[in-house]
């Protein structure tokens, strides 16, 4: 690994090295991996990606699974299909980093499946950031599938932590019976950047939740679009917050809809969209802050 | 010292302070106290830097603040604690005390504030300062912090709005162990417990400083059951 792939690989996956346990590095398309007992990565034959198969029953096990693009100009597409067996408990750690210091755009897609056993629990960390000084741009659009069967819980986080001109990331999410979701999101848009999200999540069984966290800080002239649609089938609770602050020039467009198809459904949404609290700036410094501290360490702890 | 002289604020033909003289010397507590609307957040709030005054200066020890900034005059030895706590959604409670204080010994006694004012820190550190918390839990964290900054001028602006009274004893022997040779506290307030603990008393109305006087005289004549109350007579 030379500095760059240090840097992004620690940006976005916290590692520092090549990890112990099971883990799947692609590096401008090309991967390393590794397996173990538990956790098995085996590559596609048709279409540039893995499956991941998790077996029934493992606890605290983790994969790493960090893509990281450094060639200026180079287009990846990757399926990843998760196949998490019953009762397991795991955490998988992906994201994508891209160092472009060309005048080419640097693109990641990734179309990740995640097949959901009963009674399993997976938290899932998503980190993406783009590096490099070329014009060329840094775009990453992730999409995500999810179904989750009885009882199994699934916690999602992301953060893109900027430097990325522009980003889709969709999900889609099918719940039943007892099945529980959580999506915490966070966006950090600059300059000219976009960055959308829509979420698709179907509460199909009994007692299933989902909660949905968006917060954004959208800088400059960017521009932040989030669209959430919550559709209860059964009984259910469905909750979707979308916080954002705007600095500058940048806009945020919020469309969050709830879809109440049977009368035990009890779905909520929200969101506030606004500049930064003057009470807030006033406050920190109150507390020898200045006003550019203040702010940052506004949006620092918005965005942790 | 902090001395105010000639301070006035004004907003169109209104006059919300009106020409308000006052020294505060260190090593006592100063109660401002008052109907709702007679100035009494907007005094504390020029001195902290908040509001510029119209007219008049503000001076600590002599050097003239006017042109000093809210960070600056915190950096200068002045806390502030506000009327109504502000939230804060991401951050938590020992992001703040991290931020705000940078030595682990301090942020201890952040703990130790929070355990004064009836919240245990454990249960408090890690939780953000936002809507989950009530408005009692929110006052009480932004006293622990600002207390364990240990600034030099204490200002507190209805310090006990929205505190139980269970932790309301322990608000009050903190204000009194504030009362040391180097500091200087000013607390905004409708409480009669704290005046009573009050070194000097100052009573504003519509702008003007009506009364002012020790805690004793002015008590007393207030209310001749409160001096009783306040001389320890039966």
């Amino acid at each position: 690994m030379n500095n760059i792939d240090k840097e992004l690989l620690q940006a976005v996956a916290d590692l520092h090295q090549i990890p112990t346990g099971a883990y799947n590095i692609r590096k401008n398309g090309k991967s390393i991996r590794n397996n173990t007992e538990e956790i098995e990565i085996i590559p596609k034959k048709e279409v540039a990606g893995i499956d991941i198969i998790i077996k029934p029953n493992v606890k605290n096990k983790s994969v790493h699974i960090p893509v990281i693009i450094t060639q200026g100009g180079f287009n990846d597409l990757v399926y990843n299909d998760f196949y998490i067996g019953e009762n397991a408990e795991v955490t998988i750690i992906a994201g994508c980093g891209i160092h472009n210091d060309t005048s080419e755009n640097s693109q990641h897609d990734g179309v990740h499946s995640f097949h959901l056993g009963e009674n399993c629990k997976v938290n899932y960390i998503e980190k993406h950031i783009g590096l490099g000084k070329g014009r060329g741009e840094k775009i990453i659009n992730p999409t995500t599938q999810i179904e989750m069967k009885k009882n199994s819980s699934f916690t999602i986080e992301t953060l893109q932590l900027g430097g990325v001109a522009s980003s889709k990331r969709k999900t889609f999410a099918k719940l039943f019976d007892g099945s529980k979701l959580v999506i915490k999101e966070k966006i950090l848009t600059t300059n000219e950047q976009t960055a959308t999200t829509e979420f698709e999540v179907k509460l199909l069984g009994e007692k299933s939740s989902v909660e949905v966290i968006s917060r954004g800080v959208a800088k400059g002239d960017s521009m932040q679009y989030f669209y959430s649609n919550i559709i209860g089938e059964n009984e259910c609770f469905g909750h979707v917050e979308c916080d954002g602050i705007l600095v500058g020039n940048a806009k945020i467009i919020s469309v969050p809809q709830i879809t109440c198809n049977n009368v035990e459904a009890s779905l909520v949404h929200e969101a506030a969209i606004g500049k930064i609290a003057g009470e807030q700036i006033v406050k920190l410094m109150t507390l020898g802050f200045s006003e550019n501290q203040a702010e940052e360490l506004i949006i620092k702890g918005f965005l942790k | 010292m902090l001395k105010i002289s000639n301070l006035t604020y004004q907003v169109n033909d209104k006059k919300i302070l009106n020409n308000i003289n006052l020294a505060f010397n260190y090593g006592k507590i100063f109660a401002i106290t008052g109907h709702n609307g007679s100035g009494k957040s907007t005094l504390v709030k020029t001195i902290m830097g908040i509001i510029k005054q119209t007219y008049g200066s503000i001076e600590l020890d002599g050097k003239n603040i006017d042109k000093l900034s809210i960070n600056e005059r915190a950096n200068l030895g002045f806390g502030y604690t506000f009327q109504q706590p502000v939230k804060f959604k991401g951050l938590t409670v020992l992001d703040m005390l991290k931020a705000v204080i940078k030595e682990n010994k301090a942020i201890r006694c952040g703990c130790d504030y929070l355990s004064k004012v009836g919240l245990c820190a454990k249960d408090y550190l890690n939780r953000e300062l936002d809507s989950t918390l009530s408005g009692g839990e929110l006052k009480r964290i932004e006293l622990a912090i600002n207390l364990a900054e240990r600034k030099k001028i204490n200002i507190f602006d209805e310090p006990e709005a929205g505190i139980d009274i269970w932790s309301f004893q322990g608000l009050t022997d903190i204000f009194k162990s504030l009362r040391q040779k180097d500091n200087l506290t000013i607390i905004v307030t409708h409480q009669q417990k704290i005046l009573e603990i009050a070194d000097e008393i100052i009573v504003l109305k519509n702008g003007n400083v009506e009364k002012q006087g020790t805690a004793k005289d002015l008590l007393c004549a207030l209310s001749n059951l409160q001096c009783k109350k306040l001389i320890g007579e039966k």
